[in-house]
């Protein structure tokens, strides 16, 4: 059974006034337990709107979210549960630091789901090792930490209420090249050693190839596409035209290809492409 | 929720009273109210209503934005209403229980003041919406350029108003990011009792204000890049120039409050 579905989801911002727009409109989309998916989708085109449905923040218009196939709307006064289920990081989460401890953020959103104060430790600590944060942080006032890692604090407050689903509108925004690479990872392993069900919205095509098992594609409000990493690069003319992009080695591959050189396979990611060359070179070099 | 609020409540719009002079808007509401509190009888207040109703119109701005602009204050209005009513023994006993009596003089002054706190209301919002906000601070420097011989601030003044102005929108959109994402680690705000609210009140509080210092000193940097140095020898985009319908509307509005202030010396009229 699907972990998260929406059943034709459609929200309209300022609904019966002049300033009325449809924001998300019919989406309907299943997502698995302990997928690992990649949200693309042009400034406005609704994905943000979207996220914010998941975990109760925005109540839609019409249609239904089902988490755990209930719908999460069924009793209003249960949804403050579903966003301890559904974790979302909003972009820029730095700015909703506001403790004096490290320790102390981190542990906001466990003590709000009323835990009692060893497990909260426990899980602050876990959740600060898994995204890189040392010991010795913890005791610090997050205002004195660099911009990278404020933003890992603010990313390990959603995490240590180890919802199911976590949802991370464009984590690596306004970070140095290192600091993505760092950030990423540790969502990675994270998704890895917990199992759980993991949503990125980035706007890099290089980030969502190299982890997305499937992308979802949002375009002026509606579902475009929700598919398989492989299949939605494959459509790279269309994903072109509605002003998103495909990674720099497709494009190369799609080059090589239009030029008689085909590998047959669509090709996303770097490490991919090498090994593909490198089969090849042997090839030719054995004839 | 909290994008819903609107403050300044500008309407744009291409009405004879939008391309007025914002500093002859200015000084024509201070002799508006001047003319509304002169008047001492029902017959000024016509003629205020009058001149009231003739701006409205020629504002071309909704009767129902102006309706909407009284409604915040109709507790005011009420109590004002009531206390007149019962408070005033002047005229005719008309009803009387126990201690509560209602008169002649009562009623007429109950009414007297409703009518006139109504029309200040609505004839003061047409300068707020005809007028953007940022061209009222720049009319409010202009008009009190004057006491910069005094050494007061006054562009000081008039850019601290524009830059809070400017950001009205911006802190709304950021404090409804912030209570998202507090939301979004289970924090109570419109649920639980009064003290978890409260308390989780500083969730917000403390990052809209780090982000705000953050942004005045990014606005700083950013007004020192280009040269920005107060007031000294700066000119502007859009040089306010008076054209001849300001002097026509400052004479109409001279010409009205001189038939009140002759009606409240001479009282030709019974009432």
């Amino acid at each position: 059974m699907a972990i998260l579905e929406t059943q034709e989801l459609t929200y309209t911002y300022s609904q019966g006034t002049p300033f009325e727009k449809t924001a998300v409109d019919h989406v309907s989309l299943k997502i698995e337990a302990g997928e690992m998916i990649g949200v693309m989708g042009h400034t406005g085109s609704g994905k943000s709107t979207l996220i914010q449905h998941f975990n109760g923040l925005l109540r839609p218009t019409s249609g239904k979210i089902l988490l755990d196939g209930k719908d999460i709307w069924a009793d209003k006064k249960k949804i403050r549960d579903v966003r301890f289920q559904v974790g979302l990081v909003f972009q820029y989460p730095e700015y909703q630091i506001f403790e004096e401890t490290v320790f102390k953020d981190i542990a906001f959103g466990p003590k709000n789901m009323g835990l009692d104060e060893a497990e909260i430790k426990r899980r602050v600590l876990a959740t600060a090792n898994d995204i890189g944060l040392s010991e010795e942080l913890m005791e610090r006032s997050p205002f004195e930490l660099s911009g990278g890692q404020k933003r890992r604090v603010a990313i390990a407050g959603v995490m240590a209420m180890e919802p199911k689903v976590l949802i991370l509108d464009e984590p690596t925004a306004g970070l140095d090249p290192a600091g993505r690479d760092k950030i990423l990872s540790h969502i990675k392993a994270y998704h890895k050693r917990t199992g759980n069900t993991t949503l990125i919205v980035s706007h890099s095509m290089e980030d969502i190839a190299s982890f997305a098992d499937r992308i979802l594609v949002m375009n002026k409000a509606k579902l475009f596409c929700f598919d398989e990493t492989e299949k939605v690069f494959s459509r790279a003319e269309e994903i072109s035209q509605i002003g998103l992009d495909v990674p720099q080695i497709t494009k190369v591959f799609m080059e090589l290809k239009r030029r008689g050189v085909d590998f047959g396979k669509e090709v996303y990611t770097v490490g991919y492409a090498r090994d593909l060359l490198l089969k090849k070179l042997k090839e030719r070099a054995g004839e | 929720m909290l994008r819903d609020i609107t403050i300044g409540q500008y309407f744009p719009g291409n009405s004879i009273i939008h391309r007025l002079d914002p500093r002859f808007k200015i000084v024509i509401t201070v002799l508006y109210i001047i003319m509304l509190f002169t008047g001492d009888s029902m017959v000024c207040l016509g003629i205020g209503a009058v001149y009231t109703i003739m701006a409205m119109l020629l504002s071309q701005v909704k009767l129902k934005m102006f309706l909407k602009s009284v409604k915040p204050l109709m507790p005011f209005l009420l109590i004002t209403a009531v206390l007149n009513l019962f408070l005033v023994s002047t005229g005719d006993v008309l009803w009387h229980w126990k201690f509560l009596k209602v008169t002649s003089g009562g009623i007429n002054i109950s009414v007297f003041m409703i009518v006139r706190i109504v029309l200040l209301i609505m004839g003061t919002s047409i300068l707020t919406y005809t007028t953007s906000p940022i061209t009222l601070t720049d009319a409010i420097e202009r008009l009190l350029s004057p006491l910069k011989k005094l050494k007061f601030p006054v562009h000081e003044l008039a850019m601290m108003m524009s830059i809070a102005l400017r950001f009205i929108p911006t802190l709304i959109e950021e404090t409804d990011k912030i209570i998202s994402a507090q939301k979004a680690r289970g924090a109570e705000l419109d649920t639980g009792s009064f003290t978890t609210r409260a308390k989780n009140l500083i969730s917000i509080l403390v990052p809209l204000f780090t982000s705000s210092f953050r942004r005045a000193d990014e606005l700083a940097t950013a007004m020192e890049c280009r040269c920005y140095h107060g007031g000294e020898g700066r000119t502007r985009l859009r040089q306010l120039r008076s054209a001849p319908r300001d002097y026509i509307a400052l004479a109409v509005t001279l010409l009205f409050l001189a038939a009140v202030i002759v009606i409240k010396i001479t009282k030709p009229f019974a009432f």
